[in-house]
């Protein structure tokens, strides 16, 4: 797309007016997953395995069937076979069935093996106690090293896909390896080269909002979803294909989402609720427990790496080589090619090779967790970084800068990047005063950077225009960050007329396309460019009618702050007539007007970030305190500027829970030992300082007002920047997250 | 389920007796509730005690000693005038349990009898000196906080028996009680370790002193050697090391998801200090 079809001076786009869902969310009147019922609803509720793998021998329902309040009771065997096994992700429905319902093994601890329906919550809680399962315990393994070596149980035979060398345990399903130049030739000419590992734990996404659906599904096959979730055509296709129905004969509503960060990208409980319903022939709710969403659905990978940087004394890379291993859980699926292509993303290197690895295990199938796979291998990359610079006496962010890829850099993955904001934030974090004030004994500053690539995917949005001249916005993408208040904002420079004057609504699946989840940082930035495109279409249709009312051609009128214009003298002497003077009588004019835009943009346009942070570390106890923070990120153009702080705040704020007390703890026995939020320690209120926030704004060729997502990047550089930072404040190198007190105190006393 | 709400402690002694299977008696719930909830623990007899006549009060005796009912809550302490100025320690333990909405239920009675080895003011309380009344089938005895844990979840309260009141010794003069927790977080969070710390002076110099560890064995633990350590003291380096020292070798702890057994013992000589120095300025009548 061309740059000169980028606007850059605006009347709404970077205002902060109120959010559109406010008063609904403070007031309880939102409506989440668990808020609604059907007459006639049944109660749904899991079965899930106590062990971290084993074979199913036999599942005896009678006793439950018998049950007087329970109406239908559910296994594998009710639903679809269609699904096939195929290696790698290409047999993803068959992935996610098998996730969905156990077949033949439990894969790990929280795995469903049966399902009930119910006439309340509580009798099909108990219900559950009635089914007989015999397990045939099989070893297990959760460890992601562990799962590699050659004695691992192995998860599945065949798995692995067309692109892991031979000789790899099973467990290894997906390989990556890219880079460019010649790295042994690189670290020759190192004056210095530090070599390190790294691991990092599982984590989860945290949203306070359990999975919650209500399904109804007839014997004619056909449905109704309403569901708690990023994407509801996602949920429709997977779901149609899970019990074997038609994707256009299942509707999907996403209801008011309480927080997502990508691990609501996929289905849990959606197909169980539509097979329960359909065999009890009433509509079923499911909603899950913190519980059962801790140990059920889909943490984060976690990592174990190794990690090789060269660099001269004046601080240039010569050379860098890392190996990522990600364990994703019981599937396919783990990032470890995103880890590995992302790591060394924000630097402008000769020579760099990086090695990804896509590693099963016994635990939950890993989901999507802002920017997947991208935080740890930043962690592993920045902290040797660190190293480098506390070894060769040089300051953090002039090595960065020195290093930092710009317009026109080979990136390490392949691509040439285009314009990219990575030194705008490396120089407003030089300029920045945090950088330059006074640390207290106790204290450490960490740096880092990140990146994320940004997406665009399948988009479609439709916007008509009302009589008395509002407009309606339906788009396809639920509201995880504050996107109707940007599709309002786009929508409204566009048109001319007043954000208030705007309704956006999350359409359901029979009133648009298809649209791909809202993931990879991709809402702003593609429905926005496609509510653009719609609303500049219906301006088309009102030119056209303006153009009739006056008698002149359509090419002789423009559209300018609201109102058609005659484009130029020659055109005529009319007044301005505003959009609700044509709307007026569009019924009469030549009927509805609307405008719509469908594609799938490929401009995203990659993001970068740089974090500050102080820590200080209580040298008795190990315990860390978050003392400073900044986020410094490119977001292109801020089309509401609160939303976007907002999403630099949340993401430092996660890094913050993943960096020092987040973690899957599992035991021997392979069973997760936290499945709470008491004993998962995400980090509370009083836990974090005030977070600030420079917005950097460096266009995006690729968006009509410049936009690049801002969802992901900023989860990239927390981990590194925080361990940077008690690694300074502790004087200890610290390689393995969380960075708890225990682990904290142990490094200092193995330090002396 | 069978509920009860007697008027009396007598009523709910007899109910408790004559009950089978699971009993519990409900206070604030914050317990209970949350267990039931997340079916861990369905009783099959639950006993409401808040209808008892005088359980929501708290009451300075003429000696200067405290009573408190079983159904008074943290927020309820924190809030009252003169507790805290005689027994911060107490109220500040107290005050560490959940947050603003557990405190508007939670009780020191259930947090005593709920039996976690990590409850928050069942060291202040042993520090403190505190005693509860036991009313049972054969009437009502006196009995020290310490001697109320059995192990994990289990108390002495025999079958029939319940707690009536809580009695909190005078605070009498200069002398002053701390307890700190270590949580990796700021609230919201189990002790990993915890101490009780009370004591009294005479000039700058301990002549009393009580010290009580939580989390770091299977019951809360009420350490002589630490008082020796302290008392005749000025709360000099040696003292505090000494305290330290006699503090992390009583810990018996386990390697759990909340800490490692080194860590406990570390940070428990740690935190004794920390608190004595708190108790200690507080009985030379610092506002701390
Ligand atoms: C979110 C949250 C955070 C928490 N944080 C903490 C914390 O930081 N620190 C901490 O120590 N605890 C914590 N707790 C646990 C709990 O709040 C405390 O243990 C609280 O003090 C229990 O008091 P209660 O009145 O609610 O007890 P209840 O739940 O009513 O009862 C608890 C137990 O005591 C027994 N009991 C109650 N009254 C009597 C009586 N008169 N005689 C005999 N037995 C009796 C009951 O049978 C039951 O077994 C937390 C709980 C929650 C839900």
């Amino acid at each position: 797309m061309a740059l000169d079809d980028r606007k850059s001076d605006f009347n709404f786009v970077g205002t902060r007016p109120d959010r559109p869902d406010g008063l609904d969310k403070v007031t309880g009147r939102a409506k989440f997953g668990a808020d609604v019922s059907a007459p006639g609803m049944l109660h749904g509720a899991i079965l899930r395995s106590p062990h971290a793998h084993a074979r199913i021998v036999r599942i005896n329902t009678a006793k439950a069937e018998a049950h007087q309040d329970v109406k239908a009771v559910i296994t594998r065997a009710d639903f679809s076979d269609k699904p096939e096994f195929r290696p790698g992700l290409e047999g993803e429905f068959w992935n996610v069935l098998e996730n969905v319902m156990a077949g033949e093994k439990a894969l790990y601890d929280g795995h469903a093996v049966a399902a009930v329906a119910a006439t309340s919550a509580l009798a099909a809680r108990d219900a559950l106690k009635l089914i007989e399962v015999e397990y045939e315990v099989l070893p297990h393994v959760t460890d992601v090293d562990k799962a590699m070596a050659p004695d691992a149980p192995v998860i599945r035979e065949g798995a692995a896909d067309y692109s892991v060398p031979e000789g790899m345990h099973p467990n290894v399903v997906r390989y990556h390896e890219s880079g460019h130049g010649d790295v042994e030739a690189g670290f020759a000419e190192a004056d210095l080269i530090v070599e390190d590992s790294f691991v990092t734990e599982a984590t989860h996404q945290g949203y306070i909002e359990p999975h919650a659906c209500m399904g109804s599904l007839g014997a004619d096959g056909r449905g109704e979803l309403w569901c708690t979730t990023q994407g509801h055509w996602y949920a429709q296709k997977y779901c149609a294909a899970l019990v074997g129905i038609e994707t256009a004969q299942l509707r999907v509503t996403a209801s008011e989402i309480g927080g997502g960060f990508g691990g609501k990208t996929t289905v849990f409980i959606e197909p169980v609720a539509l097979a329960l319903s359909r065999k009890a022939n009433r509509p079923v709710k499911v909603v899950m427990s913190r519980s059962e969403v801790f140990r059920a659905t889909g943490p984060t990978a976690s990592a174990s790496m190794d990690i090789k940087i060269g660099m001269k004394k004046d601080g240039t890379i010569t050379a860098a080589e890392g190996i990522f291993r990600l364990q994703g859980g019981a599937f396919p699926g783990a990032p470890g090619d995103m880890t590995a292509m992302c790591a060394f993303a924000p630097y402008n290197l000769t020579n760099v090779r990086q090695v990804g690895y896509d590693v099963m295990a016994n635990r939950p199938k890993q989901a999507a967790y802002r920017a997947p796979g991208a935080p740890m291998g930043a962690f592993a990359v920045e902290s040797v970084l660190d190293e480098l610079c506390n070894q060769l006496g040089l300051d953090p962010v002039e090595v960065r800068l020195k290093n930092a890829a710009y317009e026109g850099t080979k990136a390490n993955y392949g691509p040439t990047y285009p314009r990219i904001g990575l030194v705008e934030t490396l120089e407003a974090a030089k300029a920045h005063p945090h950088y330059a004030a006074p640390l207290k004994p106790g204290q450490g500053r960490g740096i880092s950077c990140g990146f994320w690539f940004n997406h665009g995917g399948e988009t479609s949005v439709s916007l008509a225009l009302s009589e008395d001249g509002s407009a309606q916005v339906m788009v396809g993408t639920p509201d995880i960050g504050g996107s109707r208040a940007s599709m309002a904002l786009m929508a409204a420079e566009v048109l001319g007329i007043p954000y208030e004057n705007i309704r956006v609504t999350i359409a359901d699946t029979a009133t648009l396309g298809y649209n791909d989840v809202s993931h990879g940082s991709r809402v702003t930035y593609a429905s926005g460019l496609a509510t653009i495109k719609a609303a500049r279409h219906a301006i088309e249709r009102l030119c056209e009618r303006a153009a009739a009312k006056w008698g002149i051609p359509v090419d002789a009128v423009k559209w300018e702050n609201g109102c058609a214009v005659p484009s130029g003298p020659n055109a005529g002497d009319f007044d301005p007539m505003p959009l609700a003077d044509i709307t007026a009588d569009m019924g009469a004019t030549g009927g509805p007007i609307s405008g719509h835009f469908e594609a799938t943009p490929e401009g995203a346009g990659v993001s970068f970030g740089t974090h500050i942070v102080d820590a200080e570390v209580d040298p008795e106890t190990g315990k860390t305190s978050i003392i400073r923070y900044t986020v410094i990120q490119d977001a292109g153009k801020a089309i509401h500027p609160d939303y976007v702080e907002g999403q630099y705040q949340g993401g430092a704020v996660q890094g913050i829970g993943w960096a020092l007390n987040e973690e899957y703890i599992y035991g021997e026995d392979g069973r997760l030992q936290n499945s709470i939020f008491l004993d998962y320690r995400i980090p509370v209120a009083s836990d974090l300082p005030m977070i600030d926030t420079v917005i950097v704004e460096v266009p995006n060729p690729g968006h009509p007002f410049g936009v690049r997502g801002v969802g992901e990047t900023g989860i990239v550089p927390p981990l590194a920047a925080i361990a940077n930072a008690v690694s300074n404040a502790a004087g200890v190198r610290m390689r393995q997250l969380p960075m708890t007190p225990p682990r904290i105190l142990a490094a200092l006393k193995d330090n002396g | 389920m069978d509920y009860h709400s007697p008027a009396s402690f007598a009523e709910a002694s007899a109910l408790a007796a004559n009950a089978s299977g699971i009993t519990r008696f409900l206070a604030g719930g914050t317990d209970v509730l949350v267990q039931l909830r997340s079916d861990l623990v369905t009783p099959d007899t639950l006993i409401d005690i808040k209808k008892i006549n005088g359980v929501s009060d708290i009451t300075r005796n003429a000696d200067g000693s405290w009573t408190l009912g079983v159904a008074v809550t943290g927020a309820e302490m924190s809030e009252h005038s003169g507790l805290g100025r005689d027994w911060p320690g107490v109220v500040e333990a107290m005050d560490l349990v959940g947050s603003t909405q557990v405190q508007g239920r939670a009780t020191l009675t259930g947090n005593l009898c709920n039996g976690s080895p990590a409850a928050d003011s069942v060291p202040a309380m042993v520090a403190a000196g505190v005693t509860v009344m036991v009313t049972g089938p054969g009437g009502t005895r006196e009995v020290a906080v310490e001697d109320i844990p059995t192990g994990p979840g289990k108390t002495a309260l025999a079958k029939g028996e319940l707690i009536s009141a809580v009695n909190i010794p005078a605070r009498g003069e200069r002398g002053g009680d701390a307890y700190l927790r270590f949580i990796p977080r700021t609230e919201m969070d189990i002790a990993v370790v915890g101490v009780g710390v009370n004591l009294r002076l005479d000039g700058d110099t301990i002549t009393e002193a009580r010290v009580s560890l939580g989390a770091v064995a299977p019951t809360v633990l009420l350490v002589e050697d630490c008082a020796k350590a302290i008392v005749g003291s000025a709360l000099d380096d040696a003292a505090l090391d000494a305290l330290a020292s006699a503090a992390s070798a009583a810990c018996n702890p386990i390697d759990d998801k909340r800490g490692t057994i080194e860590f406990r013992t570390e940070v428990t000589g740690v935190l004794a200090k920390r608190a004595a120095k708190i108790a200690y300025a507080r009985a030379k009548g610092e506002d701390l």
